[in-house]
């Protein structure tokens, strides 16, 4: 079963495209442009459509998807923890 | 193989002026929020024409007025029209939408309110619908080549299963109807903020790049000029940011998934102009999704593809919206209105070229006659842009 996809290898975040995914689980993401798996553990719940981070990011960073700039780390972020508006924010605006 | 090829036909209304349309609707069309109430009444004697009730078309001038004035004449004269009866509260702006929509060589009788009342204006504005519903109903059906087909997209409550899902099937879709020759239109241009210059370097030449670039950054001073810290919670909106949604740029990126990975931006609009030849066009426009899908029908597109991620329901009178969708959570939640699901390319079951050919079987389905999800539940969402206050 495919819990997460990216699009590109270059991609820091994964998208969660199932129901009920939970802290400690081990689970599969699909790199959608190498069609590749990897394997990264939740060490949050996430919520399905939601994001999980797939590299310890400091504030500052850019966070990747698409293989583009899609805003700013705000807030330190683990492997494995829960990538949204608490801990990232868009360049603009 | 595709779905589709060169030689795919489909069975559309063809119009006096060439144009082919997949429905065949008699519409009674207010020129202004005065002439609802006839407007209304005439649809309600009259059982199989349709009134399209709207806010708006009183003290308005300028670029703004303009724009009112194209997005009624583009409505009545989209193919999927066969006849219109335009009710205003006075003559003279009635006769000129009248006379905008008689140029496309379509059936159209125009009544004032002033002088006559509504009693008198619904009595005889009936009695030509009558008519005209009549003799709509013996136009046939006739076969029409796939490239005669015009499909405007947009997409709304978007999640981030639009942008790996749903969004990328309609951009194989679009594709595939790119290489027929088909008319294709998207736009939603404060939702492309972050992803500009990729769609600047779609651009056929470096012309259409530099009008793309100059509508797109129109838009950004508009929103800079208006806009709170936050851009008041509208991009991305609430529904977005729930559904996992985190910045402009990454609803950006999902959002141009539409326009696929082939197709060149052959070509940029303004509000509810109308294409002047094949291709890929975008068209300058508001990301909320009945403003954008009205300007889509009155550019004269005769279906649309709505990518969904959270659930958006949305209809329009006379623009058949198919939609599309690739959270599990939503079409189980919200099956009554999903056109397409499109979940199986996420747990790898469908490869993008079967989601995008399933898209296209139900596309030709629909131009064949089958009601849409949101035809079928009465959606009929009709909301004119406007660009500033009235006088």
């Amino acid at each position: 079963m495919i819990h997460f996809v990216l699009h590109e290898a270059k991609d820091t975040v994964a998208v969660a495209v199932v129901e009920g995914i939970k802290a400690g689980t081990e689970l599969t993401a699909w790199i959608m442009d190498d069609d590749k798996q990897i394997s990264i553990r939740a060490l949050q719940d996430i919520p399905i459509g939601h994001k999980i981070a797939l590299k310890d990011m400091a504030v500052g960073e850019t966070v990747y998807k698409y293989g583009t700039d899609i805003g700013k780390v705000v807030a330190p972020i683990k492997a494995g923890e829960h990538a949204h508006v608490h801990n990232i924010k868009t360049k603009r605006w | 193989m595709s779905v589709i090829s060169n030689a795919t036909t489909f069975w559309g209304y063809r119009r006096n002026n060439g144009r082919v349309g997949i429905r065949n609707h008699v519409i009674v069309l207010p020129v202004d929020d005065l002439s609802n109430a006839a407007a209304e009444a005439v649809a309600h004697n009259i059982k199989g024409t349709l009134a399209i009730p709207h806010p708006y078309g009183r003290l308005q001038f300028g670029a703004d007025l303009a724009l009112h004035f194209r997005t009624l004449i583009g409505t009545g004269c989209n193919p999927n029209v066969a006849a219109v009866i335009v009710i205003g509260i006075e003559d003279g702006w009635t006769k000129r939408v009248v006379d905008g929509i008689a140029a496309s060589g379509k059936p159209v009788v125009g009544f004032g309110i002033e002088g006559h009342g509504d009693h008198e204006t619904i009595m005889r504005a009936s009695k030509a619908a009558r008519e005209f519903l009549q003799d709509a109903s013996e136009i046939h059906r006739e076969e029409c080549k796939i490239s005669e087909l015009w499909v405007s997209t947009k997409c709304g409550e978007s999640d981030t299963t639009s942008g790996c899902g749903a969004n990328p099937t309609v951009g194989n879709a679009f594709d595939k109807l790119y290489e027929v020759g088909s008319t294709l239109v998207f736009g939603e241009t404060s939702e492309i903020t972050g992803g500009e210059k990729v769609v600047a370097a779609r651009c056929r030449t470096p012309q259409v790049a530099e009008d793309f670039m100059a509508m797109f950054n129109r838009y950004q001073d508009m929103i800079n000029r208006h806009k709170t810290d936050d851009l008041s919670e509208s991009q991305p909106t609430k529904g977005n940011i729930a559904g996992g949604l985190t910045t402009i740029e990454e609803k950006a990126m999902g959002n141009i998934q539409k326009i696929g990975k082939k197709c060149l931006v052959d070509g940029v609009l303004d509000k509810a102009e109308v294409p002047t030849g094949p291709g890929l066009w975008f068209m300058d426009s508001s990301s909320a999704a009945a403003e954008m899908v009205t300007l889509c029908a009155a550019s004269g597109f005769a279906v649309h593809f709505f990518p969904t991620g959270q659930g958006n329901v949305i209809g329009n009178p006379i623009l058949p919206v198919i939609k599309i969708c690739a959270n599990p959570r939503t079409v189980r939640t919200m099956s009554e209105h999903i056109d397409v699901d499109s979940t199986g390319l996420l747990q790898r079951d469908m490869v993008l070229d079967q989601v995008g050919d399933k898209l296209l079987e139900v596309m030709l389905r629909t131009a064949n006659g089958r009601l849409t999800a949101a035809e079928a539940l009465g959606h009929r969402e009709f909301v004119l842009t406007r660009l500033y206050e009235s006088a």
